[in-house]
């Protein structure tokens, strides 16, 4: 086949070397398509809307949580069970700096109740990142390569980690209301939008951006996605491979403590299984997006999202079950998922 | 005769043969030698968890590969025959109904979920099996119609298993003869047997080829195995044996509701018993119900006792509270993946062959 091709041009510049492959778009195709096709069973349009939007809202969330571990699972082949654990700890530090800040909260100024939120979308952030470099260090770090030992390691410390915030924040759950000025909801155009949500869709686009751009444009991005192509080519060229380890793994800690933190405001309540109920969710995205894939892991959650948001309202009944049908559907369709890594 | 009861496959050391055969003694006449019903029923506990970690043992020691749908196969065995004693009433055909048909489902679902995950990688099915066995876990409370919901059900056994009859006058040794001890023994019985023929399994040229693709599923591929066959084949043998379990376990408790079979807890007891008495030794399953249920019995009034001795120290006693006690078992568990990972058989084992070989 490369014979036959004609040589390139000596002036082409090195990207017209290399030829791309065609970005799939089909699966951007079937998003949109299922949400045109529930338009229909919905009926309204204005509750078609809303349900739209929330349904992307919660694929968003779910997104930022499950883009930790699915970056983690490219690059170092580990499948965390304990990323729960990260979810539930974000969702539970909102809950106390939340307490602790209850005076802006309670103030019907938008700016001060951006303010509490970002307060604990940091600290979400920052103490689930800290925390994750210590799991990296004692739990996962003397199981790499080894599937068996890390699916039941990390499973132990999900465990471990679980109980010792009952521990800390007790066993009963907490509400967590959102902030007063973000209550209700907007109405845009018919549709009406929760206001909290329209915040997560908002952090939600900006860490995919940064996260996208990280990925693509810059040089640690480009170290991780090699890495995630071949790791020992990466390391033979010198980069240490375990340090962007350790780094993707905090990342990806951070990332689910903000999609803890964002989750549990858009539930409003917060218990100590909720990492353990998000977790189940987050496993049936990656497999639809795809192991390993960013893309995917996006797409896969926005289908969630919408397909779970439709079918709760068309049948609430049946909501615990759609994701799983879906899985099932896209199995049937890509047995490796949506966008497959190719070298696993 | 023995060697060929146990299909070859003996304790080899010498402790773990004492210990295996202290427990099997120790469970025969646990009616006879240990008086009360909290005996009588963690020795019932001990023996339906032996079959269920045993099963799971055939996927995870020998085959390689984490299920977490396994208490969702128990489940299914345990509510096939309470559904059956509820709605068909209490008779032996209606157990045999309820039993037959949770087997057919769980063979069905098995077959299925191994054929959709098993086909592209081992590691989709921890977590598809995940993933279902928590809808199942909903289906199951939401479904209260048909299952009691949360509460569960309880049913009535046939006559010849209720503790209201009595087979003699006068108590036999300090036990009375009634339908609890039929129903003990009924359970012991069905018990050695199924362990027997899980032994049977693994020693066979069908064991053989899950070790092997434990080992190295892509060699064995090469030489000529279908790995999706026998990895499907193997988890539906385990979930069979699961749901056997389950029934037994329904019988004797004449009940069963989500926490019993289907919680999440049960399965990570399932996983701490396979791990601590060591993965891939059938004999590790025995040793580490007997622990982990014997511990969990027990264990915990020794907790509560502690954490009423430290009830000051503000967070010592929230640890060491009996609440708490998943934290020490995620502990234990962590800790003898790492430092432990052939369990309690594999040390009695290495210490057995050490001695001779100097």
């Amino acid at each position: 086949m490369t014979t036959t091709t004609p040589a390139a041009p000596a002036s082409a510049s090195a990207t017209d070397a290399v030829p791309r492959r065609a970005f799939d778009i089909r699966p951007i195709v079937l998003v949109v398509a299922i949400a045109l096709a529930a338009w229909p069973f919905v009926g309204s349009s204005s509750t078609w809307l809303t349900l739209t939007i929330a349904g992307l809202a919660m694929g968003m969330i779910v997104f930022i949580a499950a883009s930790g571990l699915t970056l983690v699972f490219g690059l170092m082949d580990v499948l965390n069970f304990g990323h729960s654990l990260f979810i539930a700890l974000g969702a539970f530090l909102a809950t106390t700096v939340f307490a602790a800040m209850g005076g802006a909260a309670s103030a019907p100024s938008i700016g001060a109740n951006l303010g509490v939120v970002a307060v604990a979308v940091l600290a979400a952030m920052a103490l689930a990142g800290t925390i994750g470099l210590g799991f990296e260090r004692v739990i996962v770090r003397p199981v790499y390569g080894q599937h068996l030992k890390q699916i039941l390691v990390t499973i132990g410390g999900a465990i471990i980690g679980e109980e010792l915030i009952k521990v800390v924040w007790g066993p009963a759950q907490i509400p967590l209301p959102p902030p007063e000025a973000l209550r209700g909801s907007i109405l845009i155009g018919e549709a009406s939008v929760e206001k909290l949500r329209l915040v997560a869709v908002v952090i939600g686009l900006v860490v995919l951006a940064t996260l996208l751009w990280t990925l693509n444009r810059t040089k640690i991005g480009l170290l991780i996605r090699a890495g995630v192509q071949d790791r020992e080519m990466v390391e033979s060229l010198g980069y240490r491979i375990r340090r962007l380890f350790v780094g993707v793994f905090a990342a990806g800690s951070a990332l689910a403590g903000l999609g803890g933190c964002l989750w549990g405001m858009n539930q409003q309540i917060v218990i100590p299984q909720i990492g353990g109920q998000v977790n189940v969710l987050l496993f049936i995205v990656l497999i639809i997006g795809g192991l390993g894939s960013t893309v995917g892991c996006l797409f896969g959650a926005l289908l969630v999202g919408l397909v779970t948001n439709y079918v709760g309202f068309l049948a609430p009944k049946l909501a615990m079950f759609s994701s799983i049908g879906l899985m099932v559907a896209i199995l049937l369709w890509r047995p490796r998922g949506l966008y497959p890594v190719v070298n696993r | 005769m023995l060697a060929r009861l146990v299909s070859h496959d003996l304790p080899k050391s010498r402790w773990l043969a004492i210990a295996l055969v202290a427990i099997v003694a120790a469970l025969a006449l646990t009616p006879f030698i240990f008086p009360g019903t909290k005996a009588l029923n963690v020795a019932a506990k001990v023996i339906v968890f032996i079959v269920l970690a045993a099963s799971f043992d055939l996927l995870l020691g020998y085959t390689g590969i984490v299920s977490f749908a396994h208490t969702m196969f128990f489940g299914i065995g345990a509510y096939g025959v309470a559904i059956a004693a509820t709605r068909i009433g209490a008779t032996w055909p209606a157990l045999a109904l309820g039993a037959i048909c949770a087997l057919a489902v769980s063979l069905v679902l098995s077959l299925v979920i191994g054929l959709f995950s098993l086909r592209v990688r081992a590691i989709f099915f921890a977590m598809i099996t995940l993933a279902v066995a928590s809808a199942f876990a909903t289906l199951a409370s939401q479904l209260s119609d048909f299952t009691g919901g949360e509460d569960g059900l309880t049913f009535k056994v046939p006559e010849a298993l209720q503790p209201g009859t009595e087979y003699a006058a006068e108590p036999f040794l300090g036990a009375s003869i009634d339908g609890r001890l039929v129903t003990y023994y009924l359970i012991f019985v069905v018990a050695v047997v199924l362990v027997l023929a899980l032994l049977r399994i693994v020693n066979s040229p069908f064991g053989r080829v899950l070790q092997a693709i434990r080992e190295n599923d892509f060699r064995a591929e090469a030489i000529g195995y279908r790995t999706v066959v026998y990895r499907t084949l193997a988890s539906v043998a385990s979930a069979l044996f699961a749901t056997v379990a389950g029934v037994l376990l329904a019988l004797w408790l004449r009940y069963n509701g989500p926490d019993t079979t289907l919680s999440f807890e049960i399965m990570l007891d399932v996983l701490l018993i396979v791990v601590i008495g060591g993965m891939g030794t059938i004999y590790g399953a025995v040793v580490g119900s007997v622990l982990l249920v014997l511990a969990q019995n027990y264990l915990q009034d020794l907790m509560k006792l502690a954490a009423a001795a430290v009830q000051n120290v503000p967070v010592v006693s929230q640890i060491v509270s009996p609440d708490r006690w998943l934290l020490w078992l995620g502990i234990l568990f962590v800790l003898s993946v790492y430092y432990f990972p052939a369990g309690v058989v594999g040390r009695l084992r290495s210490i057995g062959k050490r001695a001779p070989s100097r």
